[in-house]
């Protein structure tokens, strides 16, 4: 894996002759968690799939860089919402898919000390229907981290989660993610102020920086500083509706 | 349970056709009871088991070669857009034109043998496979594309590893289709031209006036679609479970 790079997005996108969002720059910190905070449809998740190189249906002008001048679409992982896990596949199968995609050999002793890490070691052979969410949310995890990218992109992937899960499973990937340039897309400002390294909030009009609290990330779910962060992160949303 | 209630609604419709003879006192070559339908069944059991092994063949060889083909084709037209414009047109016209209308010109082409009603029963079940497993192949939910994309896959690995088994519940769903109708297209392709068969024994019975030998070989090829339909059924079960 190459070092996490800085990552910067600028451009403007637009839908046919509607704009999807204004000029816009958005810098990703290098090794750090960047949390995209929006409400629906203001084009966050557009900003992701574009870094990911995926299709976004907008038009797109501008660049997307990384500070070391390679390729950024080859150095991604990418998760979702949806955990994406192959239902006819196993557990074990779902976490090296990206190898087995590529054609290459998957690094089996790597994939078990994933499965381990995740506490999946129980669940191998299983197929995703049997697994909990959380537990599927982990086995997708464990898949992100087996391609071992420098960049990680994240697009809601705790929001179908209970509460109680979703808080694992944010300690969990803010501890399996670290040193990575992350970018978790989300509309939970709770989740914003829990993770993000640094926090924008994404409106219609283009985005606002916010401080993080200053407690070093995955917060306390009580941490005072978190809550207030979070109560003025949900005021921000508010006023731009 | 089931078993109880198929055998109820045997019973139900055995009384109604029962019933109907005895009211209306209809001569038996128009109508014959199911008495009598069951005791020439018996009588003629081996004339019966000689021609439904015939059709049974034929229905086989048709489903085995229309299911590869439809296989071929779909992952044809999947793969190439230049495959969709020329080929599927003329795959929608297969079901347009009526089988009917191509059974004699196959028997002209292929002969009276068994040929001719393999074609018949290719030809109706082409369109099913072809069109279900396409249509699987189209609809891969597209975050698994999106995941493969940002995993640098090849076309080829994604066709493999990912549309393949996600449409493999609608290739199942096509195939039970197919044994349904795979029957119907041999017999048409042994009323147009054939010397064995269960087709060829109901028009032979029919033109002799023998309705009730021709009611015992109709049964018997209902019987026979509905347990191929069972057998391919459970072949599928796996396949069409992928998806759950």
């Amino acid at each position: 894996m190459t070092p996490a790079p800085d990552l910067t997005i600028s451009g403007h996108a637009s839908i046919g002759d509607t704009p999807l969002f204004a000029p816009l720059t958005l810098t990703l910190g290098a090794g750090q968690w960047t949390c995209l905070l929006g409400g629906s449809g203001v084009g966050k998740t557009t900003v992701l799939r574009l870094i990911a190189g995926l299709e976004t249906g907008a038009d797109f002008t501008g660049q997307i860089m990384a500070s070391d001048g390679q390729t950024v679409p080859t150095r991604v992982a990418y998760m979702a919402q949806d955990d994406l896990l192959l239902p006819w596949a196993t557990v074990a199968q779902n976490v090296s898919l990206g190898a087995r995609l590529r054609g290459e050999k998957p690094d089996l002793d790597r994939r078990d000390r994933l499965i381990e890490r995740m506490r999946l070691q129980d669940h191998m052979a299983k197929k995703p229907l049997e697994l909990s969410g959380g537990q599927r949310q982990r086995v997708a995890l464990a898949r992100t981290l087996m391609e071992d990218r420098p960049i990680v992109l994240l697009d809601e992937p705790f929001s179908a989660l209970d509460a109680r899960t979703r808080a694992d499973m944010q300690d969990l990937a803010a501890e399996a993610l670290q040193g990575r340039t992350v970018l978790l897309v989300t509309h939970d400002p709770a989740e914003a102020a829990r993770l993000g390294q640094s926090i924008v909030v994404m409106t219609q009009q283009g985005l606002n920086p916010c401080a993080p609290p200053a407690a070093p990330a995955p917060r306390h779910v009580d941490d005072l500083e978190t809550l207030e962060t979070q109560g003025a992160l949900l005021k921000l949303l508010r006023e731009a509706a | 349970m089931k078993l109880l209630s198929t055998l109820a609604a045997t019973l139900f419709a055995l009384a109604v056709w029962q019933a109907i003879v005895s009211l209306t006192g209809l001569p038996k070559f128009i109508l014959p009871g199911p008495a009598l339908v069951a005791e020439t069944w018996w009588q003629s059991r081996w004339v019966i088991a000689e021609h439904t092994w015939i059709t049974a063949v034929e229905v086989v060889i048709g489903l085995a070669v229309g299911t590869v083909l439809g296989v071929v084709t779909a992952l044809q037209l999947a793969n190439s857009r230049a495959a969709r414009v020329l080929v599927q047109p003329m795959l929608v016209l297969t079901q347009a034109l009526p089988v009917f209308a191509l059974a004699p010109l196959l028997t002209l082409w292929l002969g009276y043998g068994l040929w001719s009603k393999v074609a018949m029963a290719v030809l109706i079940i082409y369109f099913p496979i072809t069109s279900s497993f396409f249509d699987g192949l189209m609809r891969t939910p597209s975050g698994y594309l999106d995941l493969a994309r940002t995993m640098q896959a090849s076309k080829r690995a994604v066709l493999w590893h990912i549309r393949i088994p996600a449409a493999l519940p609608s290739l199942a769903s096509g195939m039970r289709l197919a044994a349904v109708y795979a029957p119907i297209g041999a017999v048409i392709g042994e009323w147009v031209g054939s010397s064995q068969g269960l087709g060829y024994l109901m028009l032979l019975a029919n033109g002799r006036a023998k309705t009730d030998l021709m009611f015992a070989a109709m049964l018997t090829l209902g019987v026979f679609s509905i347990v191929l339909h069972m057998v391919v059924r459970h072949a599928t079960a796996r396949m069409a479970g992928e998806m759950r």
